[in-house]
């Protein structure tokens, strides 16, 4: 049974208050989230990116768990140098074969789409029992708002900027939820903080599979999408109903949706929140960006009804 | 007491490494050193070793794994050669400031390009200033006894640095000598349990690795680590010594050849100081007090002992296996006539540059190496800093 809400308040605190990550921020709601979903020891690997510096400016930290950062490209692989040593320890009769410990990664959209992605793709090939949370804010924030292969067509970045030309970023986001599906992977998934539900039942039962999982996470930055810290939550929710981000799961080669909205909100709702989007709402060009942006929503969502049995 | 068998380079070390029967290796193939991946891997296969072996995609997810898997708590293994190097060049330096004693054989091969397999030091003398304890080997023998005092030396609690022990591509990997490999038993006991220091895996004293440190902290900690270096220097020297007292055969920083009264002198490293033994030899037959310094820890740097050992010379010519482009010189030469400054030593000295990618060094390019010295060290002028050895213009 997934604990309850009074049961995940009352979880140890993994990520303690006092960190310097902006107001807003979605990344310490995801982590919080994830990490109440298991009692069990967990070690974390982090990749370089906004949580890594803004949670252990030496000589502080906010984690009250073993931590691991090593470099931005390999957060899979130090995860799975950490798992290795546990297993072959465990095995020789080193640490007490009765306790599970899990092993987490957390890597934003950069640290995962693009240049760590050889480092998962290797680290899930090769089975390590570990969950690998991407924290995905659609472009390099830590170093100031760059375009990743995450960043959505249209999104205005600094290496993508809105121009009299060129309307900010010219192609699709990599779809990686379903890249990972394909490894064949035991769990793959996809979530919003916005749903606390989903987001803790997905970790838990990512840390219960004796194997590689992946959840990639939707996570708002009020400051590389320019909106406001209060709708962080909200936002995340109206990708949800906007279908620009879907929920669902693929468990051992199930493809299962999560959440279908009552009623599927124009993506526009989801564009007009944020300023990253803003010169899509001005001119014929923006527009015919947005109706690009529509179309491929639509596209991917029946795909995703098709695979889930759902259409 | 060991057995003599005939072991190629490669073999020897994965016979090491079989022997050392570390927690976990992570490694991926590269020509030359591939040989000791294959074998290790058929120990993992047949059950030979504790070993969980991950087999990774890449060079520098196989650093990455490995830092993180020492940072966990356990003996740790890694092999590489040359581009392979390069691709964990990022992760070398955090293994070292993190203080965790990875062992890694390095095969050395020529760093690209034009992409060749074979034998120069190009790799491993780029390297140079990421924190590592470097071992160079001349032979088969020295590089089966130079992982396992790796294992020793930097594991030690006042060193708890990585090591590297290098051997030359090829003409030592392919190579099969005749060795003395010893008994698993005297060797596990020789380098002793592993012994953890504030590993990950203790979830109850959880610990921050890897924080971001800024300009408030950075420098204290880069020189704490500074300081760990004459440690590992003695280490070095210690560990070498009790392994002769166990097997019988001392290792130091160095081992020299006529110094005592040389006129003239070559530096040089790995299978090339083999060959320059020979040459010591016949110039000796022939009444030239000739002499050579082979240096086998080139990292922690023994300036002084170097200066010292030359001090009686009347001309040195250091022998490198790499270019520093650039430079006008190569990087042993650079530090060797340093330490010579430094320690007030004004014997003339120059440079040559040998043997990239796997060319040949010939007991005759040697032997021209000591007659260029014999008139250095009757004008007592250098003509010519750097020259490349028996290179075609």
């Amino acid at each position: 049974m997934p604990k309850n809400l009074k049961q995940l308040s009352e979880s140890p605190v993994r990520l303690t208050a006092g960190h310097r990550l902006c107001p807003g921020c979605g990344e310490p709601i995801v982590v919080k989230q994830i990490l109440a979903a298991s009692d069990d020891p967990v070690i974390a690997a982090n990749a370089t990116g906004c949580l890594e510096v803004s949670t252990t400016i030496f000589p502080y930290t906010a984690w009250t768990i073993p931590w691991l950062h090593i470099a931005f490209e390999n957060a899979a692989a130090v995860a799975a140098g950490m798992e290795a040593m546990y297993q072959s320890l465990k095995n020789q009769g080193k640490i007490d074969a009765d306790t599970n410990y899990n092993f987490v990664a957390f890597a934003g959209d950069g640290g995962t789409y693009d240049i760590g992605f050889q480092a998962l793709s290797g680290a899930v090939e090769r089975g390590h029992k570990l969950l690998y949370v991407c924290l995905n804010n659609q472009a390099y924030m830590n170093t100031g708002i760059q375009r990743s292969s995450a960043s959505p067509l249209g999104a205005n970045t600094t290496t993508s900027p809105a121009g009299k030309l060129i309307p900010g970023k010219t192609k699709y986001q990599k779809d990686l939820t379903a890249c990972m599906a394909a490894h064949d992977m035991p769990y793959a998934a996809q979530t919003i903080p916005g749903r606390w539900r989903d987001i803790t039942r997905k970790a838990e039962r990512a840390f219960e599979i004796d194997g590689p999982s992946f959840i990639n996470v939707l996570t708002p930055c009020p400051l590389g999408w320019r909106c406001a810290p209060e709708e962080t939550v909200s936002i995340s929710q109206l990708a949800a109903d906007t279908c620009f981000w879907p929920l669902y799961e693929v468990d051992h080669g199930e493809w299962k949706l999560n959440y279908r909205p009552k009623e599927k909100v124009p993506v526009d709702e989801f564009l007009s929140k944020q300023g990253r989007f803003r010169h899509l709402f001005k001119g014929d060009q923006g527009e015919e960006v947005r109706r690009q942006i529509q179309e491929r929503v639509d596209y991917k969502w029946e795909q995703l009804l098709d695979r889930c049995g759902e259409s | 007491m060991g057995q003599l068998q005939p072991l190629e380079g490669n073999l020897a070390v994965a016979e090491a490494m079989r022997q050392i029967n570390p927690d976990v290796v992570a490694a991926y193939p590269i020509t030359p050193s591939t040989e000791i991946v294959q074998t290790f891997a058929n120990f993992v296969a047949d059950g030979e070793v504790d070993t969980n072996y991950v087999a990774v995609e890449s060079e520098h997810s196989a650093m990455s794994a490995c830092t993180a898997a020492a940072a966990a708590g356990g003996r740790v293994m890694n092999v590489t050669s040359a581009n392979g190097l390069a691709l964990m060049w990022e992760i070398l330096y955090i293994t070292a400031s993190f203080r965790q004693p990875v062992i890694l054989t390095v095969v050395n091969r020529a760093l690209s390009g034009n992409i060749n397999i074979h034998c120069d030091h190009s790799d491993t003398m780029g390297t140079r200033d990421a924190g590592w304890i470097q071992l160079y080997s001349e032979n088969v023998q020295e590089c089966y006894d130079n992982l396992i005092q790796a294992v020793a030396i930097g594991e030690r609690m006042d060193v708890r640095l990585p090591v590297m022990s290098c051997l030359d591509g090829f003409l030592v990997s392919h190579s099969y000598e005749m060795l003395e490999v010893e008994d698993d038993e005297a060797v596990r006991e020789w380098i002793g349990p592993y012994k953890p220091n504030e590993p990950l895996l203790d979830v109850e004293n959880p610990y921050t690795m890897g924080p971001i440190d800024l300009y408030d902290y950075y420098i204290e900690h880069k020189y704490s680590q500074w300081q760990a270096y004459p440690a590992a220097k003695q280490a070095v020297i210690e560990e070498g010594k009790r392994f002769g007292e166990t097997f019988g055969r001392e290792y130091g920083l160095m081992e020299t050849l006529g110094l005592d009264d040389a006129d003239i002198a070559v530096v040089a490293m790995s299978s090339a100081a083999g060959t320059a033994k020979d040459v010591v030899d016949k110039l000796r037959d022939e009444g030239v007090k000739a002499g050579l310094l082979k240096l086998r820890c080139f990292r922690p740097f023994p300036g002084e002992e170097i200066a010292a050992a030359l001090a009686g010379c009347k001309a040195v010519c250091v022998m490198d296996r790499a270019a520093s482009f650039g430079a006008g010189s190569g990087p042993l030469f650079h530090e060797i006539a340093a330490a010579m400054y430094t320690g007030g030593q004004t014997v003339p000295i120059n440079n040559v540059i040998y043997g990239l990618g796997g060319r040949t060094v010939k007991p005759a390019d040697i032997e021209s190496v000591y007659r260029g010295l014999m008139e250095i060290a009757d004008t007592g002028k250098v003509e010519q800093v750097c020259t490349w050895l028996s290179v075609r213009e």
